[in-house]
C-alpha cells in the first residue's frame, strides 16, 4: 500500500510536467498544424536557463524560472518568424523536417556551450515530508502546485484576454477568425511564444529533480506527442488529463508491471490505444 | 508518345546507370567505393520509403525499424544459424514484411497525425526491444562479425567474391538498387500505382470509385516495409556489426530526410537525396563541432527554399527553360 501511494504521489508530480510540456505542443499543434518536434529541445533550454541563473548568477529559483519562461518566449517566437512562417503554405511534413532540423541545431549549440555532462541544481527544496507511510521532497510538491498553477493561469489567459480570445478563434476556424480582422500570422508568433514558454517552465520545474543535459528534450518530446495524441490533437483537456494518465501508468506499471520494459509503456499504450480507437481517447471520428 | 531513346524521360537515366556501373573504375579510392556502397543501401531503403509515403501519401515513422528489424533477422540467422547469406537476405526481406503487415493491420486505420505517431512509437519500442532481448540480440554488446555476401560461382571455375571485395559488393547493391528501382516503378505505372495516388489525393473519393483505400494503403506499406529489409540485410552484411542503434528513429529520420531532399513523390529524388546527404555529412566533418549545427540550417533552408526537394527544383528550373523558349 506504502509502494502504491508513493508510485501515485510520483506519478502525479511527473504527470504534471508532462501535462505542462503536451499543453504547449498541442497549442502549438491546434493553431498552426506544426508537429513541432523541437519543444523538447526548448524544454531543455528552460531547464538549462534556470540553472544557470540559479548555480552561476545566484538569482531566486522562482525569479530564474520566469526569466527563463521569458527567453524561451522570445525564442519561440523567432521560431516561428524565421523557420515555421516560411511554410505556412507548405505541407506539414515539411515543418516537420524543418522541426527536425531545429533539434540538431539546439540540441548540438547546447553541447558546444555547456558540454555533454549532466548538471545538477544546488540544493533547494529538500525538507522531506511523512504520512501515511510516504515520503515527499519539498521540490516535488512544488512542482505539482506550480504546474497546477500555471495550467489555471494559462486558461484564465485564454479566456479573458484579447490575445488569448485571438488564439481560441483561430483554433476553431482560421480563415473565419482572419476574416473577422484577427492577425493571424501575429497569433502564430504568440502560440509559439506561449507554448514555448510552458516547455521552459516544465524544464526549470522538473530540472532539480533531473539532470540537465543537452539530450534530455528527446525523449519528453515523444512522450509529448504521445499525450496529445492520445488527448485528441490540439484539445487542451485532453493535454492536461493525458498527462496525468500517463505520468501515473509509466510509475505504476515501472513499480508493478515491468522494470526492464518501463520507458516504453507509453510507446505501447498509445499502439494498443490506436489499434483500438484510431482516433484516440477522446478523438472525434474524421 | 515519344518512344524515341533520346526522350529525356529515358536519357538522363540510362547516362546515370552508365556513370554508376562505371564510377568505380576509375578510382581506386576506397573511402569513395564505400560511400557509393552506402548510397545503394540507403537509396533502397529511401525509395521503399518514398513508395508508401510519396505516391500512397501514408508517412510512415516505423522504417528505422524495419530496416533494423531486416537487418537483425539476417544478421542472426547468418551468425546463430549459419545460414548462408542468399538464403538469409530474402528472409530478412520476408520477416521485415510480415512485421510489415502485423503492424499495417491496425495502424492504417489512424490517419494523418495519428497514423505518423502511431508507427513512431512502434520504432521506439522495436529499438527497445531490440536492445533488451540480450539472449537473441546481444543487445548493447550488438552482433560482431556477420559474414559478408557468400561467393556467386560462375561457369569455367571462376567466382565472384564479396569478402574485402568494395568493388564487388558494390555492384552487388547496385544491382540491388535497380531490381529496387525497376520494381517501384512497375508498381507505380500500373493500376496499383494509380490506387495509390488515389488514396493519398482524397480516400473517400477513391472509395466512391471502388478502390479499397485500406487494402491499397497495406499493399503500398508492406512492399515498403520489404523493401526496408532488404537494405537492412544488405546493411547487415556489408558492415558486419549490428547494434539497437540502426534501428532507432534516427534512422527513420534520416531516411526521412533523404527522401524530402531529394524530392517527395520522384523515383530519382531519394536517390539523389540517399547520395548526396551522407556526403554532404561526412564533408562537413571538418566543421567537427559545428557539424550538426550546418546540417540542422542546412536542412531548415532547403526545406523553406526548395520545399519539394531537389528535383522539384529542377522540375522549375525546366519548366521556365521550355516557357522561355516557346
Amino acid at each position: 500500500m506504502d509502494l502504491f501511494l508513493q508510485q501515485v504521489i510520483n506519478g502525479i508530480m511527473i504527470g504534471s510536467v508532462y501535462s505542462l510540456v503536451a499543453l504547449g505542443l498541442t497549442i502549438i499543434y491546434g493553431i498552426l498544424g506544426v508537429p513541432n518536434f523541437a519543444h523538447g529541445s526548448l524544454y531543455m533550454l528552460g531547464a538549462y536557463f534556470s540553472f544557470l541563473l540559479v548555480s552561476a548568477g545566484g538569482v531566486n529559483y522562482w525569479l530564474a524560472i520566469l526569466i527563463s519562461m521569458a527567453a524561451l518566449t522570445v525564442i519561440g517566437m523567432l521560431i516561428e518568424r524565421i523557420v515555421f512562417r516560411p511554410l505556412v503554405n507548405a505541407p506539414h511534413l515539411n515543418s516537420f523536417i524543418a522541426a527536425i532540423g531545429l533539434i540538431y541545431v539546439i540540441d548540438n549549440v547546447a553541447l558546444i556551450v555547456w558540454g555533454p555532462d549532466f548538471k545538477r541544481f544546488p540544493p533547494l527544496y529538500d525538507q522531506l515530508y511523512h504520512f501515511l507511510g510516504v515520503t515527499i521532497t519539498l521540490h516535488r510538491i512544488i512542482i505539482v502546485i506550480t504546474a497546477i498553477a500555471l495550467i489555471v493561469l494559462l486558461e484564465l489567459f485564454i479566456k479573458k484576454t484579447a490575445i488569448g480570445s485571438a488564439i481560441e478563434a483561430t483554433a476553431q476556424d482560421r480563415v473565419g477568425a482572419r476574416l473577422s480582422g484577427i492577425n493571424v500570422t501575429r497569433v502564430d508568433m504568440w502560440t509559439l511564444g506561449l507554448g514555448t514558454s510552458l516547455a521552459a517552465a516544465a524544464g526549470a520545474l522538473i530540472g532539480p529533480i533531473l539532470l540537465v543535459y543537452p539530450a534530455m528534450g528527446g525523449a519528453v518530446t515523444l512522450k509529448a506527442f504521445v499525450i496529445i495524441i492520445l488527448g485528441g490533437m490540439g484539445s487542451i483537456p485532453g493535454a492536461i488529463l493525458g498527462g496525468f494518465i500517463l505520468g501515473l501508468i509509466e510509475s505504476l506499471g515501472g513499480a508493478y508491471l515491468t522494470s526492464n520494459y518501463h520507458e516504453v509503456l507509453a510507446f505501447g499504450l498509445l499502439v494498443t490505444v490506436l489499434a483500438i480507437k484510431p482516433t484516440g481517447l477522446f478523438g472525434k471520428a474524421h | 508518345m515519344n518512344k524515341s531513346l533520346l526522350r529525356p524521360g529515358f536519357l538522363i537515366p540510362a547516362v546515370i546507370v552508365l556513370v554508376a556501373v562505371a564510377a568505380p573504375l576509375f578510382s581506386e579510392n576506397r573511402y569513395l567505393h564505400h560511400l557509393m556502397i552506402m548510397a545503394c543501401i540507403w537509396g533502397i531503403a529511401a525509395t521503399a520509403l518514398n513508395l508508401v509515403m510519396g505516391y500512397a501519401g501514408q508517412v510512415n515513422l516505423a522504417h528505422g525499424a524495419f530496416f533494423g528489424i531486416g537487418a537483425y533477422t539476417s544478421g542472426l540467422l547468418m551468425l546463430k544459424l549459419g545460414i548462408g547469406f542468399w538464403i538469409a537476405l530474402p528472409l530478412a526481406c520476408l520477416t521485415a514484411a510480415l512485421f510489415g503487415l502485423l503492424i499495417g493491420m491496425p495502424s492504417l486505420r489512424t490517419k494523418g497525425a495519428y497514423f505518423a505517431i502511431g508507427t513512431l512509437c512502434f520504432n521506439v519500442i522495436v529499438t527497445v526491444i531490440i536492445d533488451r532481448w540480450e539472449d537473441l540480440t546481444e543487445g548493447q554488446r550488438g552482433l560482431l562479425g556477420i559474414p559478408s555476401p557468400s561467393p556467386i560461382p560462375l561457369p569455367f571455375g571462376l567466382t565472384i567474391h564479396f569478402d574485402n571485395n568494395m568493388i564487388t559488393t558494390y555492384y552487388l547493391f547496385l544491382a540491388m538498387l535497380l531490381v529496387t528501382l525497376f520494381i517501384t516503378r512497375r508498381i507505380v505505372t500500373s493500376l496499383t500505382g494509380k490506387n495509390f495516388r488515389a488514396v493519398k489525393g482524397n480516400e473517400e473519393l477513391a472509395a466512391s470509385i471502388g478502390i479499397n483505400p485500406f487494402r491499397t494503403k497495406l499493399i503500398a506499406f508492406v512492399t515498403s516495409t520489404f523493401f526496408a529489409g532488404l537494405a537492412g540485410g544488405l546493411y547487415a552484411s556489408y558492415i558486419g556489426f549490428l547494434s539497437p542503434d540502426i534501428s532507432d528513429f534516427h534512422v527513420t529520420f534520416e531516411v526521412l530526410i533523404q527522401v524530402m531532399f531529394g524530392g517527395l513523390g520522384t523515383m530519382a529524388g531519394p536517390i539523389i537525396g540517399a547520395t548526396f546527404l551522407p556526403m554532404i555529412s561526412e564533408t562537413l566533418h571538418a566543421l567537427a563541432a559545428y557539424r550538426m549545427v550546418t546540417y540542422g540550417i542546412m536542412l531548415i533552408v532547403v526545406i523553406i527554399f526548395l520545399p519539394s526537394g531537389i528535383m522539384g527544383g529542377l522540375k522549375l528550373l525546366w519548366a521556365k527553360r521550355t516557357k522561355a523558349k516557346s
